[in-house]
């Protein structure tokens, strides 16, 4: 009797979760399923009142003009805006965790004078909001020639990417035994080798975590992007997204075009390397 | 080998080096230099010259601009009403949406943490709408909460819950919990992840005792579940707020502080002042009493970093 | 030749390549997109430019329009540009600021066949600063059918008929709210105030100093609450911008509105409008003694304060607000040049509305030109709102505004 009471309760409590589920199925993809269909949507269905949904016609036009030649100058002008994102998060990446990862290594595992101190400095850095820096650095980056470059904002993402990878490599140094360490510095290794040899291959699923934020963090910068880029030279997404705002009229069919296109490799990202973001995130579980 | 032993020939290794004389805290330096040269060139500095407007008249409207001025700047930045109605709205914001989106992070995060049919690929799912840019997420809400075309109107509208369409952002209170919603909506799965990490640490053993002494769902929740999530809960917190502090974007895409100011957060007032109004120094000043808060708020963070190892 | 002799005549060439490039003055220029004139037709005008000027080089940036004042501001003391597309608002206060140089002056024969209310929206404190280059002002438009329907056969040409046309239409039960104005909080607001208090007499401000709490303002703000009490104007003006009316009126669901030139080729753009070839266009109407006005939306180009070639950018601007480069490319700005506008080449781009504007231009009013402009007109948008809401008063309003905008002028 109880058995029976026992699991009708509990499939109840499954078909509770599901519903549950459900609603957060719906939570998380109604807004995307709106950006995608509003893209493949033509404007006379987007402004047609009431709402019809599904829409009349399905057209891939902007894609097209995006992507294909002989499209329209500001789409195609969208293309570029996806390939110095692409170029800026993944230079970011990169030289953001050897720089990172090497710095990081010091604060886990080595002892030197304000060591503390450093580490505070480092997190105080990473919270501050671009804007108590931008005018200095505007009028550095402009005497120096280098605006609406690329590795201008390279170096800009880097100060924030960097202490980002600090924080959270920290973790993941500290956590690997000191045993190993010494086992190797027995063998006669320097400490440089065993950083090579020992903490990166053990911290690699640490790292690949980490570049895939930091990666995530350059694709989804806006504030220095808008102020620092003025051309297709340097323009990230972000900025050209916003850009089709125009001086009387707002085209929402490109804006969602662009934020589908901004999407799809955070998405695929995210989708793949689900387990990494969220080791990424919670440090390994590990604290120091 | 004995540990003491290890130990001695651990540091006779260490001190045979190879990387010539080098003193481990050599080392460290030369590991540091790069990130130490990079964030002071491009923060540091900066932020020192930041604080340099703040102590001269750098409103390029003013009859005296140039003049240095000391603490005047400070003194009628926290003495103007606007300032303190910019930061009442930035509190506001900050509050309100750190409160939705831990709690709804928290209802995610146990619904995650459970085992239905489906549960895996909503695992999967969920950190979809953390995962693309915050601009993106901004101009997807404006969209739908066009006062005319918009997705919410219409829904709401079929579903007969409203009788006419709203701007929903065109009133300064419901702008502000519309913006409020979008970053809810990006950012409740990211909370949602740190939960459910820290949920699948807690040790299955103490449910299964719990549930033996007849405790239900809530008193499991309340006496198992909750004590192990506050450490996580309050890193999480302190860290969004500070994130909160720096939000941006999304005011700029879907309000630009309007209307009637009702979404004007610090960092957009700061913004305005500076490149609308040509207020350079009300600008930095605004920025650097960001900058103070922020610096409590990571002072708070690494108390509790702190606090976290020694309760372990 | 010895391997001696062509080293040196490289180098020699190299050098004189140096020196040419050397000499060559390289220009920034900063545009806006997606408005105004096309970037095809500046990038045609500015390679004309540089064919005739061989020495100068242009280089040429487009950025959105709401990202023109921010990056004109950064650039401003580092001088990343000589030439930047300014809007009349900003003269004040780019003046002021040190943003941008004072123009060389015109030539009187110059001065006089430019409409008078464009160049003075690039005059303060008795200078110029900057050249009129793009020109637009709000229209009426109508719809010929509604119109005719109710039994008018022409456009209103006062407030009082506008308003008269606009009763009978709505008890014909042709439209319910016949009338749709961009009324949302935004500068788009302040812009409708400008024309309607001219149309009143009144002014927002005057010799640089706030007039807000006047009589004629406070008619002109009392007309506007008692139009949308009244039922004439479409409540949802108050959240309607440019782009919104626009959809309103194309779908056929407004039979007036006012709205800047570009209106016209939107609401015969098949692709959208439903009330393509109903479209009608004419002068703002007037009222009492002024027979029209209208704000203007005019934007000059500049010469940048940081520019290390003053000389050279004012030749460029000459060069592409000129008549040659207007006259060539009407399609999307009108010209500012009074007599091109009986070339055919300009009234053939858009017939009707050049027909209109040559005379609406004469009563071009420009926003109020004082530095604190941008705090200025978005306090006056939260006042005017809460007027039109019903939450203040006309006079409360206009009084509060007055004060507060006193206290800006301090600051």
């Amino acid at each position: 009797m109880t058995k029976q009471r026992s699991s009708l309760r509990r499939r109840g409590f499954t078909l509770f979760q599901c519903a549950m589920g459900f609603l957060l199925f719906l939570f998380v993809m109604v807004p995307f399923l709106w950006l995608l269909v509003s893209s493949l949507s033509e404007r006379r269905d987007l402004i047609s009142l009431p709402l019809r949904f599904p829409p009349g016609h399905l057209s891939f036009a902007r894609y097209a003009a995006v992507f294909a030649p002989g499209g329209e100058e500001i789409a195609r002008a969208f293309k570029y805006a996806l390939f110095n994102s692409l170029i800026v998060a993944s230079l970011v990446t990169a030289v953001g965790l050897v720089v990172g990862a090497l710095a990081s290594y010091s604060f886990a595992r080595l002892r030197f004078a304000f060591k503390e101190k450093l580490l505070y400095a480092l997190l105080f850095t990473y919270m501050i909001p671009p804007i108590v820096i931008v005018l200095p650095l505007y009028v550095a980056i402009s005497a120096l020639g280098l605006l609406d470059r690329k590795v201008t904002l390279v170096f800009l993402y880097l100060s924030m990417t960097i202490p980002f990878v600090v924080w959270v490599m920290r973790s993941y140094f500290g956590s690997i035994s000191k045993s190993f360490e010494e086992a190797a510095l027995i063998d006669g290794c320097t400490r440089l080798q065993t950083l090579r040899y020992v903490y990166v291959p053990m911290a690699r699923p640490g790292l690949i975590a980490t570049g895939i934020l930091a990666f995530l963090l350059s694709w989804d910068e806006f504030f220095f992007s808008l102020i620092f880029t003025s051309s297709l030279a340097a323009k990230t997404i972000p900025v050209a997204i916003a850009e089709f705002t125009g001086k009387n009229s707002v085209d929402y069919g490109m804006i969602t075009t662009g934020g589908v296109i901004a999407s799809i490799p955070p998405l695929l990202i995210a989708i793949f390397f689900q387990k990494y973001i969220v080791m990424g995130m919670t440090g390994g579980g590990n604290k120091e | 080998m004995r540990s003491e032993q290890r130990e001695s020939l651990g540091r006779r290794a260490r001190g045979r080096g190879g990387e010539g004389d080098l003193s481990e805290q050599g080392f460290a330096f030369l590991l540091l230099t790069p990130a130490a040269l990079l964030i002071f060139i491009v923060i540091l500095l900066p932020l020192l010259i930041t604080f340099g407007y703040t102590l001269i008249n750098m409103n390029l409207l003013s009859a005296t601009k140039g003049r240095f001025t000391g603490l005047a700047n400070y003194a009628s930045v926290l003495g103007a009403s606007w300032f303190w109605s910019s930061l009442g709205r930035t509190l506001y914001f900050t509050f309100v949406s750190l409160v939705l989106e831990t709690g709804l992070g928290l209802l995610f995060a146990l619904l995650l943490a459970g085992s239905f049919p489906g549960v895996g690929v909503l695992r999967s799912l969920v950190i979809l709408p953390w995962a693309i840019p915050t601009l993106v997420s901004g101009a997807l809400w404006k969209w739908i909460l066009h006062p005319d075309y918009g997705a919410l109107n219409a829904l709401l509208s079929w579903l007969g819950l409203i009788k006419e369409y709203h701007a929903w952002l065109g009133q300064p209170w419901l702008a502000m919990n519309m913006v409020i919603l979008a970053d809810v909506w990006k950012m409740a799965p990211y909370s949602a992840i740190f939960f459910l990490a820290a949920l699948q640490f807690i040790n299955k053993a103490l449910y299964e005792a719990a549930r033996i002494d007849g405790a239900g769902v809530f008193r499991r929740f309340r006496y198992v579940t909750f004590p192990h999530l506050v450490p996580t809960l309050l890193v999480v917190v302190v860290m969004r707020s500070m994130d909160k502090f720096k939000a941006f974007d999304l005011f700029y895409v879907m309000t630009k502080g309007g209307p009637a100011n009702g979404t004007k957060v610090l960092t957009y007032d700061a913004y305005l002042r500076g490149f609308d109004n040509l207020n350079y120094s009300a600008a930095a000043t605004i920025s650097y009493v960001i900058a103070f808060l922020v610096l409590a708020l990571t002072v708070i963070y690494l108390r509790l970093g702190k606090q976290e190892d020694v309760n372990d | 030749m010895t391997r001696k002799a062509i080293a040196a005549l490289t180098l020699m060439a190299l050098m004189g390549v140096g020196l040419w490039a050397a000499d060559k003055v390289v220009l920034n220029a900063l545009f806006m997109k997606q408005a105004g004139f096309s970037e095809e037709d500046i990038t045609a005008g500015t390679r004309d430019f540089m064919d005739r000027n061989p020495d100068i080089q242009v280089n040429l940036t487009f950025v959105a329009y709401e990202d023109l004042e921010q990056k004109i501001l950064t650039a401003a003391a580092a001088g990343g540009y000589d030439v930047v597309l300014s809007d009349g608002p900003f003269t004040a206060k780019f003046a002021v600021g040190g943003i941008v140089k004072e123009i060389p002056p015109l030539a009187a024969a110059d001065k006089a066949d430019i409409f008078p209310g464009a160049l003075d929206a690039c005059e303060y404190l008795g200078k110029y600063w900057g050249m009129p280059w793009i020109n637009d002002v709000r229209y009426l438009y109508f719809n010929k059918k509604m119109l005719a329907q109710a039994g008018f056969k022409r456009a209103p040409a006062t407030l009082d008929e506008m308003i008269a046309q606009a009763k009978v239409l709505k008890a014909k039960k042709i439209v319910e709210y016949p009338i749709v104005l961009p009324w949302n909080q935004a500068e788009t607001l302040s812009c409708d105030f400008t024309t309607i208090t001219a149309l009143f007499g009144g002014a927002m401000a005057k010799d640089g100093k706030p007039t807000l709490d006047t009589e004629a303002n406070r008619k002109a703000l009392e007309w506007m609450v008692r139009a949308i009490k009244d039922g004439l104007v479409n409540p949802k003006s108050i959240v309607y911008g440019e782009d919104d009316i626009n959809g309103v009126f194309e779908g056929g669901n407004a039979a007036f509105m006012f709205n800047w030139t570009y209106a016209y080729g939107v609401a015969n753009d098949p692709s959208q409008s439903k009330v393509v070839g109903d479209v009608g266009i004419a002068m703002i109407p007037g009222n009492g003694r002024v027979k029209s006005a209208t704000v203007n939306g005019g934007q000059p180009l500049c010469i940048a304060s940081g520019s290390k070639h003053p000389n050279e950018a004012w030749a460029y601007i000459l060069y592409m607000t000129g008549k040659d480069f207007q006259k060539a490319h009407p399609a999307n700005s009108l010209p500012i040049w009074r007599s091109l506008y009986t070339d055919p080449n300009v009234v053939k781009s858009n017939p009707d509305v050049v027909a209109v504007a040559k005379t609406q231009y004469d009563y071009i009013v420009n926003r109020p030109k004082v530095p604190y402009y941008s705090a200025f007109s978005s306090m006056l948008q939260v006042k005017i709102q809460q007027a039109l809401l019903g939450r203040k008063s006309v006079d409360q309003a206009l009084k509060e505004a007055q004060s507060e905008a006193e206290s800006l002028a301090q600051q």
